[in-house]
């Protein structure tokens, strides 16, 4: 969105999936492997991005949405036994399930009581995962968590993981892009006003929290297979903040932004943790930092960078779409982008 | 479960709860008040905590460990509000984040310098033997705890009902503007609320050590029972911390011996149905 043309914007995108499809041609093992990460941790920051960036609500616990699924799957995969498809299927059903029991909890809070309650949400599962050693075993989590059989070696695995990260993408952007996306807009934007005009905003915000719960869960399953482990940390509130601040750096109601952030954070994650113990002292001064001084994260910055040298209001924000929330962006703050006020 | 046994686990509930109360009421005050939700309050209680460890073991006096760790975590919070949330006052998305941040920069640096080893705070000297209660033998410790909690909580409520300064939180509470328009400068208010709230989270953190020990991970386990007591007994309400406080520990003390594998999934029940039926909680205000 940085760039005005759409056939750039076009271009950009052919040559960034080409090179993603070209990658385990181009690249180690290691970074093969890295790209997964990126590409699955991007998922869970996306479907972080639908609740916190477009519908004003940020969930501090979607790593533990993305455990239940992957523990579901490792379960009936590895304890129980179970036919790949069917574990599949189990595990997104029951994401499903609990993001509907967890939704209807969070959904009726005020935004920092949203924060609050997500993160308690997220703590009971990563509880759940440590202690409750009969279905989890513990800290030694459960392995063999099997591939399904299209998808048993590295490469095969990473095609498969980019093939569901770009279905996942495109199902969001037509999400987000819908009425429905719309009125998550509007309800980030002024909820009193859309309640107002009809629209039931608690159900609308309780769909919200389980389609995106339902891709924390896709999400789940592409990180349980990925080393055919899952463990409490997975689940951890480590994680669901990861998450949170990929979307914060990389800028919040963009999508974009979040796999931008995603990469920076999983790639950061890498570095920092080669070089000293302190990730999470990192993490959390690069959360502070960004909540203080970088709200529009770098997509919004690059927009307010371009829109600086046009001089015009520059490419059609995502928000002046609709038509009641035109109204009240105008009314809104200038930049669409930021973490939305109270 | 025998009877002794059951009136040892509401002890344990009772000593546990009257802990989360000393935490859960700065948590509320600052809540109910400004209107920030202070995820960093379990991080206000590890880190005051392990200030109060080394002080205790640097000078063998418990009175100072307290002191020392409430009165640093005060600093911490007065920095913390001054430097930070003033910043972006009234934002409540952004202020509740900054608190995530801070409490996992807290957490890590807390584990660089006092190691991942749980520590406990060694007993004082004078409250370290047992005393002979309801038939049963119970350490002094964690029966002082509880007389301290409601020490605090009369102290609290009196300061509330019957001061000046009450007057001014309960009168903040309702309306800040208004209270701002009177002349009274509400924003040394917030700092003052933060920085107490903060020094009984310090407190609360030193006397968990002695009976809890402190170790990473502590401060968002206790910080999630602190919540639930607040959604329980409703944002803001010094009632509800009291009676919230006391369900939470006896759930939990009881969830320990009886379903020990699902620890945390018994405070989850309780916090479900209040969000759901009473959003507000038991003794907020409805809105």
């Amino acid at each position: 969105m940085v760039l005005r043309s759409r056939w750039l914007q076009g271009a950009l995108v052919v040559v960034l999936v080409a090179l993603f499809f070209a990658a385990p041609y181009l690249v180690a093992p290691y970074y093969l492997a890295l790209l997964a990460q990126v590409l699955f941790f991007a998922l869970l920051a996306m479907s972080v991005d639908l609740m916190g960036g477009y519908t004003g609500l940020m969930p501090v616990g979607h790593a533990g949405i993305l455990g239940i699924s992957a523990y579901v799957l490792g379960y009936l995969i590895s304890t129980m036994k179970a036919p790949v498809g069917v574990a599949v299927i189990a595990a997104l059903v029951g994401t499903l399930l609990v993001s509907f029991i967890f939704g209807w909890m969070a959904v009726r809070t005020k935004e920092h009581f949203f924060v609050a309650v997500t993160l308690a949400q997220g703590m009971i599962v990563w509880g759940l995962a440590t202690k409750w050693t009969e279905v989890t075993n513990a800290e030694n989590g459960l392995r063999g968590i099997s591939r399904p059989a299209f998808a048993v070696l590295q490469w095969q695995y990473y095609y498969l993981t980019l093939a569901v990260f770009l279905i996942c993408l495109v199902l969001l952007i037509l999400i987000v892009r819908s009425p429905f996306g719309l009125t998550l807009k509007g309800i980030r934007e002024s909820e009193s006003r859309m309640r107002t005009l009809g629209y039931d905003t608690t159900l609308h915000k309780l769909i919200a929290f389980m389609i995106s719960g339902f891709f924390a869960g896709v999400a789940g399953i592409l990180l349980a297979w990925y080393n055919m482990f899952i463990s409490p940390a997975s689940a951890g509130l480590t994680r669901s903040a990861m998450a949170v601040l990929a979307t914060l750096v990389g800028g919040t109601g963009t999508l974009v932004g979040s796999i931008l952030g995603a990469a920076i954070i999983v790639v950061l994650e890498n570095i920092v943790s080669t070089a000293t113990q302190r990730w999470t002292t990192i993490m959390g001064i690069v959360f502070v930092v960004s909540v203080l001084f970088a709200r529009e994260g770098i997509i919004g910055l690059g927009m307010k960078l371009a829109q600086r040298r046009t001089g015009a209001v520059g490419p059609a924000s995502p928000v002046a779409k609709g038509a009641p929330e035109a109204i009240v962006a105008s009314v809104g703050s200038s930049t669409a982008n930021s973490v939305p006020k109270g | 479960m025998t009877g002794n046994e059951l009136v040892l686990q509401i002890f344990n509930g009772m000593t546990f709860g009257a802990l989360l109360f000393l935490l859960a009421s700065g948590f509320t005050l600052i809540f109910g008040l400004m209107n920030i939700m202070n995820l960093a309050h379990g991080g206000f209680y590890l880190v005051g905590g392990y200030v109060g460890l080394s002080v205790m073991i640097a000078t063998r006096n418990f009175i100072l460990a307290v002191i020392a760790g409430a009165t640093a975590i005060a600093i911490v919070g007065v920095i913390v509000e001054r430097g930070l949330l003033r910043r972006i006052r009234g934002q409540a998305n952004p202020e509740v984040l900054l608190t995530v941040g801070l409490t996992f920069a807290f957490g890590d640096i807390a584990l660089a310098i006092w190691s991942g080893d749980p520590r406990p705070i060694p007993n004082p000297p004078e409250l370290s033997g047992s005393m002979n209660l309801l038939g049963l033998t119970y350490p002094t410790f964690r029966v002082a705890v509880v007389a301290f909690a409601a020490i605090v909580a009369l102290t609290l409520w009196y300061l509330q009902e019957h001061t000046r300064f009450g007057a001014i939180i309960r009168a903040g509470v309702d309306d800040r503007e208004m209270v701002d328009a009177l002349g009274i400068d509400i924003g040394r208010v917030f700092t003052q609320v933060f920085a107490f709230g903060a020094f009984l989270a310090g407190i609360a953190g030193v006397l968990g050590g002695v009976f809890m020990t402190l170790y990473p991970g502590a401060d968002w386990e206790i910080f999630l029972f602190a919540l639930v007591v607040v959604i329980i007994g409703g944002p803001g309400s010094l009632g509800g911390a009291v009676l919230g406080s006391l369900i939470v520990g006896l759930i939990d003390s009881f969830a320990k011996v009886l379903v020990p594998d699902l620890v945390y999934f018994t405070v989850f029940a309780p916090m479900a149905l209040i969000l759901v039926w009473r959003p507000n909680g038991l003794f907020g205000r409805q809105s």
